[in-house]
């Protein structure tokens, strides 16, 4: 889920209340509105979060008096191969479930380019129904689909591709890919859907002026299409990549990180660390280390996709 | 520019070939369920049909208690997030006290952290006051999660209410919660709607907190228990699929019956800012 954008001061801003006039009285009246909200998330995330980072740096195994070690956890997460492994996986999930789906998505807006298309609003139901499905579900359906004898190997056989048939989730060499693929799946429709919507709000007579120009309908997408969908792109990116950083329920489902530890998520395993092996202090590291890849990964597609002034 | 029929066709061939790879899994998720004992088979249809899985799955899976929980979790959730967070919004957006714009922020940073920058904490915090395998926990732990999206949402909405008309309230003399209530609420049905749309579908769909929040099988929400079923029942294919799709029934109808309210939220949500 999570669905964000980070700007959301700056717009509204036309008008300015007295704010500086507002009498104590009006203040605690205008504070009393926002406190209940603020107190919840700040007890139950807010603080919760901070709580994880004093964890990191902490030997403790949830039980016993714990012993401060610094930061030791985090060396620990970038020299034990099984936690670093499980950063690498996540970043070939964001292959997966951000760049592929955006260029579907930039494929199918550049298809619908120019004049509307009819139906989209049947298509859209459709698109957007991996958005509303539990993943626990979306896992299962893919163990089936993906099952040595399933039906994904079942067809392969049937168009006389059978020598390609594998059990795609149980082989160390495709099972990655494969829990990959699940996430392109359902991240695709959302960034069509994005795409192809924004797409419709382009100026037509941008289209028609750069045809005017002679532009191609490459040229016309590369200069028309793509700057105009700057904001949506940005959008679908940082939703996608958070998507696959942060992956948790799927792998749970379809892998449980195996086989041989080749699809551990750093999400499977601040699980498991923290609540099977009670390596508190590592699962908070990891946690951590997410927390800031993620904040990376944010900020670099703001900055890369932000209007030039 | 009118597109030659030509590219039209092409068009909607593609468009249809991706609904139907997005339609597949499940197609064959419900043809699984619905095939009768000892058959195999990926997308041909069953030669005997049965509901039996069902019934079987239901039993099997205790979905009784757990659709109840989800329930209960969806009624606490649900109706706090969208009060809480149409105060706050009110507030940040209308009244703007000092430091709103802080505040804001702080809302902001919350729609990027991961929950499992949260979920080991949370755990040891809840527990040590009791409130672990219970609902109430599970609970606020989804709220606190929501809030940042909810409230950056009414944020917005409320930010876009023409200004003039709380200051007509104001002139009258209305107070800050009789303009909330009687100016800005009936005209926020559409952007309430949306927000009960998706907090109902995202609270149903939460795996991770319950998984380490609850541990009594009885009190497990729908997702999580299949979450469990799975490591049971994991080669019984009709089972599996049966329970699925007993998970997945409401989610599915609640998005039918709102999808225009969904896909609002889920595109301006996102463009918004």
């Amino acid at each position: 889920m999570a669905l964000l954008s980070l700007r959301a001061e700056g717009r509204t801003t036309k008008w300015r209340p007295a704010t500086r006039s507002l009498s104590p009285r009006r203040y605690f009246g205008a504070i009393a509105f926002v406190a209940p909200a603020l107190l919840i998330y700040l007890a139950f995330s807010i603080w919760p979060a901070f709580n994880t980072l004093y964890y990191s740096m902490l030997d403790w195994d949830g039980l016993n008096v714990a012993e401060w070690v610094g930061f030791e956890n985090y060396a620990k997460v970038f020299t034990e191969p099984e936690l670093f492994n499980s950063i690498l996986h996540s970043l070939v999930l964001v292959f997966f479930f951000a760049v592929l789906p955006i260029a579907f998505g930039l494929l199918l807006a550049g298809l619908l380019m120019g004049s509307g298309t009819r139906g989209m609003s049947a298509f859209r139901v459709i698109y957007f129904l991996p958005q509303v499905i539990p993943l626990v579900a979306v896992g299962i359906a893919w163990r089936w689909l993906y099952a040595e004898n399933g039906p994904l190997n079942e067809f392969l056989e049937t168009i006389g591709l059978g020598a390609l048939a594998a059990p795609w989730l149980a082989g160390t060499d495709t099972a990655l890919i494969a829990l990959g693929l699940v996430g392109t799946w359902g991240m695709s429709g959302l960034c069509m859907m994005l795409f192809v919507s924004g797409a419709q709000k382009i100026d037509s007579s941008l289209y028609e002026a750069a045809a005017m120009d002679g532009a191609g309908p490459i040229r016309r997408f590369v200069s028309v299409t793509l700057p105009g969908l700057r904001g949506e792109i940005s959008i679908a990116a940082v939703i996608t990549t958070i998507a696959a950083l942060s992956s948790f329920d799927l792998v749970y489902v379809t892998t449980s990180g195996g086989p041989e530890s080749a699809t551990t998520v750093p999400g499977l395993l601040v699980y498991r660390l923290a609540f099977t092996y009670e390596r508190i202090g590592h699962a908070a590291a990891l946690a951590i280390v997410l927390t800031v890849l993620i904040l990376i990964f944010v900020s670099v597609i703001r900055r890369l996709t932000k209007e030039k002034a | 520019m009118k597109s030659s029929p030509a590219v039209l066709l092409a068009r909607h061939i593609v468009l249809v070939l991706f609904a139907v790879a997005f339609l597949i899994p499940f197609v064959g998720i419900v043809l699984s369920a619905l095939r009768g004992d000892s058959e195999t088979g990926g997308f041909q249809l069953p030669h005997t049909w049965t509901l039996e899985n069902f019934a079987i799955a239901w039993e099997q899976g205790r979905f009784s208690d757990l659709m109840l929980s989800s329930v209960i979790v969806g009624a606490i959730v649900v109706p706090s997030t969208l009060v809480l967070a149409t105060l706050a919004g009110y507030g940040l957006a209308v009244l703007r006290p000092m430091g709103h714009s802080a505040i804001m922020t702080t809302f902001v940073i919350g729609l990027t952290l991961p929950t499992e920058l949260v979920i080991i904490a949370l755990y040891y915090n809840l527990d040590s006051v009791g409130f672990t395998n219970n609902y109430m926990g599970v609970a606020l732990a989804e709220i606190a999660l929501f809030l940042p999206f909810s409230v950056y949402w009414m944020h917005t909405h409320f930010s876009g209410v023409p200004r003039a008309l709380i200051e007509s309230g104001r002139i009258d003399g209305a107070s800050d919660w009789r303009i909330l209530r009687q100016l800005m609420l009936p005209i926020s049905k559409p952007a309430l709607t949306t927000l009960v749309v998706l907090l109902s579908i995202w609270a149903w769909n939460q795996f991770l907190i319950v998984l380490v929040l609850m541990q009594s099988p009885t009190r497990r929400t729908a997702v999580a228990g299949l979450g469990y079923f799975v490591g049971e029942y994991g080669t019984d294919i009709p089972l599996l699929a049966a329970a699925s799709l007993i998970v997945v029934a409401p989610v599915v109808v609640v998005y039918l019956l709102f999808q225009r309210s969904f896909v609002a939220g889920i595109t301006q949500g996102a463009i918004k800012g």
